[in-house]
């Protein structure tokens, strides 16, 4: 059994590209998919439902996840994918990553990992505290795909959890599978990408592009896969899942600074350089003297 | 070599142990007095090293075991997983007067027993149910202090809120104590944190909360008596002789205190301050504040006493400053009997001291009353002024040790050879198999009161106890053999 996780920046398309992925792996392989955050959306085109019900709002409501039964949180959704949400307390409250800590402990203690080829997780934004990196420790994913775009945070973000991952790298042997690009449709988005995967010692495995049937398809809870399966874009989603599937390439990441990560940024224009900074604002200064 | 050096000596060789830069740490934490040093010439307050063995505890030790626990009409709530609250269960001895379950709580404890899911939702539902409960059961509770466990700084509880909405609904006060055990180098902190809840939530509403005895009529002799926690009774027989020079206690906070008395100590003239370093913050608030003054004090030993009782009666007029030599001079022979009966059992035998708070050199005279020598003494959460203070109190080569390790406790202990050990309950055991007598001055070791000349009279017989039983011969000292 493999198990791989998706990370990536909060709301860079992370919960769609990894259910079109698994929607498309899910025609060779029995898989699970494990939703690591509060909002539990990572099974939703899945299960054609807005949110199903999480291991933490029925533990909180019976009083632990001892009482709970298996069946009640682990679905069944399209092409037999089973599906179940870690869930988590309200903004604000509580502590969401002890909350993804004590669901993955209960998946392994009832045997929801019993008869499966492929489980993924679905990992909210950064690697923020040790609760969201849980997945990436001893024993679970081994392999990380990240989530981003040519946007700074997104890039920010995915250098943060390359950082996660090598931390972990030694002791529990987690290995990055590479950056998946969600497209942004910024400008040299692809060797902007592949220049911070050259970076973090990976490579961008694939360029998923922009396209609205995506949108189509979520309207109807659905993957594109399902709801149209000979769409160009669920071919990429494909070829996208072929590539995860036959894998390799998995490496310990070498994070970058943000120093480094910043003068990337100035090289591929989307940021200035120190000197045009300081110009700017002499610029400013001048124009508010006259 | 002179006795100086020859300590000196003797820590560079306890040094030896450690590796270079724990060494160097600690190096700093260990000195020996010279009477030159206004200091002691210890560093403190300081994180412990880490892999050595200290006896320190931590802010939530600090805030519920020792200032907010005592207040006896109170419910102190251990917020937070079990452990916390049943270790510390029943506190330190602080006796109190009262009807158990009805009236004070002191040996009672309460918990939210947070679960996984309070941790992963939060509690503070969960707390706010259980201050409802609690007024339902005890509804001759004064009030409510929530005491912070770890996890709650972890998950950011709003505790503070809580608070605020239960002491509307239950028009009694319910104060949220910030002492999440990881804060801070030591129990310290957690002092200064009840403290400050005393000045930011109990303070500011006193006089709303204030309920004045029937016919209560301020008067020049008004005083509290703070940081006195009642351990074995302490409190107890230094009131009797504060009363008995003529000044009216209206306060005691905290041991054997009510929350009544709490918001009472702002009428009084003088703060009369015991533990020092648990209390000294309130204080101060109170001089800032309300102009209050406040006077450190001794009761331990008769020499102490009298000095203190005179340092007292000082701040007042000639009838309290004549009835003071009155008190002493009616006790001289109670002392003198005390002495008499001890002191030859006890002359010349050695102490090394290791406790919290006051007592590494309050208790000093008291040794020397009965003719013992302290020969070693620290603290274990003491800060630069305890240090100065000590420095009137000890000897020209007595070993200080600030957070002193298991180690260097115990490889002073072998090559001094005290005749007796005075420090915690995680000493007593390891000294005792040494086959050395032991007193844990914690909470007296089940005994007490310590204070006062009626104190005293205790304090004598229990040293005698410990270093004349006749089992500790018939132990040998394993390194002796």
């Amino acid at each position: 059994m493999r198990q791989i996780a998706f990370y990536g920046k909060g709301g860079i398309g992370k919960s769609t590209t990894s259910q079109n992925t698994i929607a498309a792996l899910s025609e060779t392989q029995r898989v699970m998919i494990v939703g690591c955050d509060p909002k539990a959306d990572s099974t939703r085109l899945m299960l054609h439902t807005k949110a199903q019900t999480t291991i933490l709002s029925l533990a909180a409501e019976r009083g632990s996840v001892e009482d709970l039964e298996l069946e009640e949180v682990l679905l069944t959704g399209y092409n037999n994918v089973r599906c179940v949400e870690s869930g988590g307390p309200e903004p604000g409250v509580g502590c969401a990553g002890r909350g993804i800590i004590t669901a993955i402990n209960f998946l392994e203690e009832e045997g929801a990992y019993e008869d499966l080829d492929l489980v993924s997780y679905d990992v909210l934004g950064d690697v923020v505290c040790g609760g969201f990196a849980m997945p990436i420790r001893e024993g679970k994913a081994q392999e990380i795909y990240i989530v981003t775009s040519g946007e700074m945070m997104a890039m920010y973000a995915a250098n943060n959890i390359a950082r996660g991952i090598l931390k972990y790298a030694q002791s529990g042997g987690v290995r990055l599978g590479g950056l998946i690009c969600n497209s942004r449709k910024v400008d040299r988005e692809v060797e902007l990408i592949e220049a911070l995967a050259d970076k973090l010692g990976t490579k961008m495995i694939h360029f998923v592009p922009r396209d609205n049937v995506v949108q189509r398809a979520e309207l109807r809870r659905m993957t594109v896969i399902e709801y149209e399966p000979d769409h160009p874009q669920a071919q990429e989603y494909r070829a996208l899942a072929r590539k995860i599937e036959h894998n390799k390439d998995l490496v310990i990441p070498t994070p970058i600074t943000m120093d480094e990560l910043e003068e990337l940024l100035v090289q591929y224009g989307f940021m200035d350089s120190d000197a045009e900074y300081q110009k700017a604002l002499e610029a400013d200064k001048a124009a508010a003297s006259v | 070599m002179t006795y100086v050096e020859e300590n000196k000596k003797l820590i560079q060789e306890v040094l030896e142990a450690y590796p270079e830069k724990a060494a160097k740490k600690r190096s700093k934490h260990l000195n020996v007095h010279e009477e030159s040093n206004s200091d002691c010439g210890v560093k403190s307050n300081k994180k412990s090293v880490p892999g050595v063995m200290t006896t320190r505890g931590c802010a939530y030790a600090g805030a519920k075991g020792v200032v907010w626990g005592p207040v006896k009409d109170m419910i102190h709530i251990s917020h937070g997983p079990v452990g916390c609250g049943y270790y510390s269960w029943s506190g330190r001895r602080n006796y109190y007067i009262g009807t158990t379950g009805v009236d004070t709580f002191g040996t009672m404890q309460f918990t939210s027993d947070f679960q996984e899911r309070d941790i992963v939702f939060g509690g503070d539902k969960k707390l706010a149910k259980l201050i409802d409960e609690l007024e339902i059961l005890f509804p001759l509770s004064q009030g409510t202090t929530i005491e912070s466990e770890c996890p709650i700084g972890l998950i950011g509880d709003d505790i503070e809120a809580v608070a605020r909405q239960k002491a509307k609904e239950t028009e009694k006060p319910v104060v949220p104590v910030r002492c999440e055990g990881f804060r801070g180098v030591s129990q310290s902190l957690g002092h200064h944190i009840a403290n400050d809840t005393v000045r930011d939530w109990v303070l500011p509403k006193a006089d709303e909360y204030r309920k004045l005895p029937e016919g209560f009529e301020p008067s020049p002799y008004d005083v509290n008596i703070i940081g006195d926690y009642n351990i074995g009774g302490d409190a107890w027989p230094s009131r009797m002789l504060l009363e008995a020079i003529g000044l009216r206690v209206i306060s005691q906070f905290s041991g054997d205190g009510t929350f009544n008395e709490t918001v009472m100590t702002p009428l009084a003239k003088l703060n009369l301050i015991h533990c020092y370093r648990s209390m000294n913050y309130i204080c101060r608030h109170m001089e800032e504040k309300y102009g209050i003054g406040w006077l450190e004090y001794n009761f331990f030993g008769p020499t102490q006493i009298a000095k203190s009782l005179r340092k007292i009666a000082a701040q007042f007029d000639e009838t309290i400053q004549e009835n003071a030599e009155k008190v002493i001079a009616q006790y001289q022979a109670d002392m003198d009997a005390v002495i008499a009966q001890y002191r030859p059992r006890l002359e010349g035998k050695t102490v090394m001291m290791m406790v919290g708070g006051l007592r590494p050199r309050h208790v000093i005279p008291a040794f020397e009353d009965l003719g013992m020598k302290v020969i070693g003494t620290g603290y274990e959460f003491g800060h630069g002024d305890d240090y100065k203070r000590t420095a009137d109190y000890v000897k020209d080569g007595t070993i200080i040790y600030d957070d002193v390790s298991g180690h260097e406790f115990e490889e002073f202990a072998k090559q001094l050879n005290p005749d007796l050990i005075a420090a915690g309950i995680k000493e007593k055991y390891v000294f005792q198999k040494m086959a050395l007598p032991f007193r844990q001055m914690h909470s007296w070791d089940y005994s007490g009161p310590y204070h006062g000349y009626h104190g005293f009279a205790v304090f004598a017989r229990d040293m005698d106890l410990a270093i004349n039983n006749p089992t500790w011969s018939l132990i040998e000292n394993p390194w002796n053999k």
